[in-house]
């Protein structure tokens, strides 16, 4: 049991450990600022996506192992969202903050990004047991905004393409997927409980 | 309008005295080495101590036609003087060739470089059309003949809010305009990027929604300015495909996407042309695209850039400057214009 969170703690880490690496080994190209910020929010999304798929791959294969690793997937989407936050004010704004505010209001496709940060920072400070028990009923209605996060993200993404449309695609159907599952399966379990 | 006199550049920003000595006595001296020899590029991007750490490995140009590589045995080089000089430290060699911007080579900066292989820059001819006294259609050759090389050294802008220090070799624009005798009709320079979809592959992508061919151009006294630059080389050496083989242009006040590459057509014309980015997203990019801090892309701010090479450590966010610095020589060519509706 243990062993099997351990694990799934050094899998997710190894995207991590890359990006390290290729930082010391000075192979991120001439503009390692904008390449980090491109990987780290691939990052930040594939294991947002991640942690929706847990529920289904659940539901789909019985096991109670990917209800119990759903929580710890998410916070690593925080993880990696933090790290593309923390690149984009530190490589590519420079650090100046007071532009953050500047950017978040007039760019759009910044403004859901952001939006969907903070949800996900709101999500990964009420994660702890002790925050579920005190929160009770209010706690699966706050966590419910992982859908939200997860469209904002996309959104996001697709806004920045100028001109390629593959990887945009790509994320926009994985999303539609993962919702279309639940929208199918509460209608299925409604109709079985009748 | 607030314009920055050049002499407002950051001293942290400004190569070493002894270093950029020592790069100017090189590029001296370098003119003896040329003689058609890809080394002379590679010594050159070794002469500063920023340079050496990246000197390029197996570095891979487009062959240039003899005659071609001939006429790098004299270049003239930069004087030592803003507007055609900075001390700026120069983008290595490796980064200037391996980070580009050329869709008909593919999307992802590293594209070009790795998918040029194919691309042949000779035999090469430019077609001169429109209002001018001597249209026709002239091998590259014809089209260099009268012109001497000479070394400049500028900063290039590019839109998506990063920017090098580049050492071009070529000759001003207006020098070769004047040569083909453009009549009083002609208010605009048109200029067309070659397209050949069996050495570009960028062409061929089905993600592409660029109509070929790559179309961009100035209005006359733009290209009659002594700034810009008709680039046939970089670093002492033929232009690499991925940078434009054979023949650029060079508009070093403007983004980088009006310094159109491998040109295969200048059209002089009444009116003004319609310009490959402006037909794509006309809210983002405009027909002037000067250098602008105040004027924000609609995606991403203006008034910094990310000087390249950047590392995690020593970043290099510098502030931007109106005209990119070149405002003492260009700003009156729009005198009266609200630049942030021209944008």
């Amino acid at each position: 049991m243990k062993r099997v969170r351990v694990l799934t703690f050094f899998l997710c880490l190894i995207p991590f450990l890359v990006l390290v690496f290729k930082v010391i080994q000075s192979d991120l190209g001439p503009d390692p600022a904008k390449e980090l910020a491109l990987l780290t929010g691939e990052w930040a999304i594939n294991f947002l996506l991640l942690a929706l798929a847990m529920t289904p791959l659940r539901q789909l294969s019985g096991r109670i192992e990917f209800a119990q690793r759903r929580r710890m997937v998410g916070l690593f989407a925080l993880f990696y969202a933090s790290a593309h936050f923390m690149v984009w004010v530190v490589f590519l704004l420079g650090l100046r903050w007071g532009a953050i505010l500047e950017e978040v209001v007039e760019r759009p496709y910044i403004t859901v990004g952001f939006s969907s940060f903070l949800i996900l920072v709101a999500l990964g400070v009420t994660s702890p047991r002790a925050m579920v028990r005190k929160l009770g009923k209010n706690w699966r209605r706050l966590h419910r905004l992982v859908y939200a996060a997860g469209v904002l993200a996309v959104v996001h993404l697709v806004w920045i393409v100028r001109t390629d449309l593959s990887q945009a695609f790509i994320y926009g159907a994985l999303l539609v997927v993962l919702l279309g599952w639940r929208v199918l399966f509460a209608r299925h379990r409604v109709r079985g409980a009748v | 309008m607030l314009i920055k006199k050049s002499s407002d550049i950051a001293s942290s920003e400004i190569t070493p005295q002894s270093i950029y000595k020592q790069r100017r006595e090189f590029m001296k001296g370098a003119g003896l080495l040329v003689g058609g020899s890809l080394l002379s590029g590679v010594a050159t991007a070794q002469s500063g101590d920023a340079l050496k750490a990246r000197a390029p490995a197996g570095l891979k140009t487009s062959p240039a036609a003899p005659w071609l590589q001939n006429k790098f045995t004299s270049i003239s080089p930069a004087p030592d003087t803003a507007p055609f000089y900075t001390d700026e430290a120069l983008t290595p060699y490796d980064d200037v060739t391996r980070y580009n911007n050329f869709y008909e080579f593919g999307m992802d900066k590293s594209d070009p470089s790795s998918n040029s292989g194919e691309f042949k820059a000779d035999p090469w001819s430019v077609e001169i059309a429109g209002e001018v006294g001597k249209p026709g259609v002239y091998t590259l050759e014809d089209i260099l003949k009268p012109h001497d090389l000479e070394e400049r050294i500028y900063r290039l802008r590019c839109v998506e809010a990063w920017s090098m220090v580049i050492p071009w070799i070529g000759f001003p624009l207006a020098d070769l305009i004047k040569r083909f005798e453009p009549t009083s009709k002609a208010k605009f320079v048109e200029f067309e990027t070659i397209v050949d979809d069996e050495t570009m592959p960028g062409i061929r992508s089905r993600f592409a929604i660029v109509r070929w061919p790559y179309r961009e151009g100035l209005r006359m006294d733009e290209a009659m300015n002594p700034l810009t630059l008709m680039a046939v080389g970089l670093y002492g050496e033929p232009l690499p495909a991925q940078n434009g083989a054979p023949m650029r242009l060079v508009v070093p006040w403007k983004y980088g996407f009006k310094s159109i590459k491998s040109i295969v057509k200048i059209n002089f014309r009444e009116t003004m042309p319609n310009t490959t980015w402006v037909d794509l997203q006309a809210r983002e990019y405009g027909f002037y695209a000067n250098v602008n801090p105040a004027v924000h892309h609609p995606r991403w701010r203006q008034d910094m850039e990310r000087r390249l090479p950047q590392t995690l450590f020593d970043r290099k966010v510098i502030p931007t400057q109106p005209f990119n610095g070149y405002g003492e020589q260009v700003a009156s060519l729009y005198k009266g214009m609200d630049l942030s509706r021209y944008y």
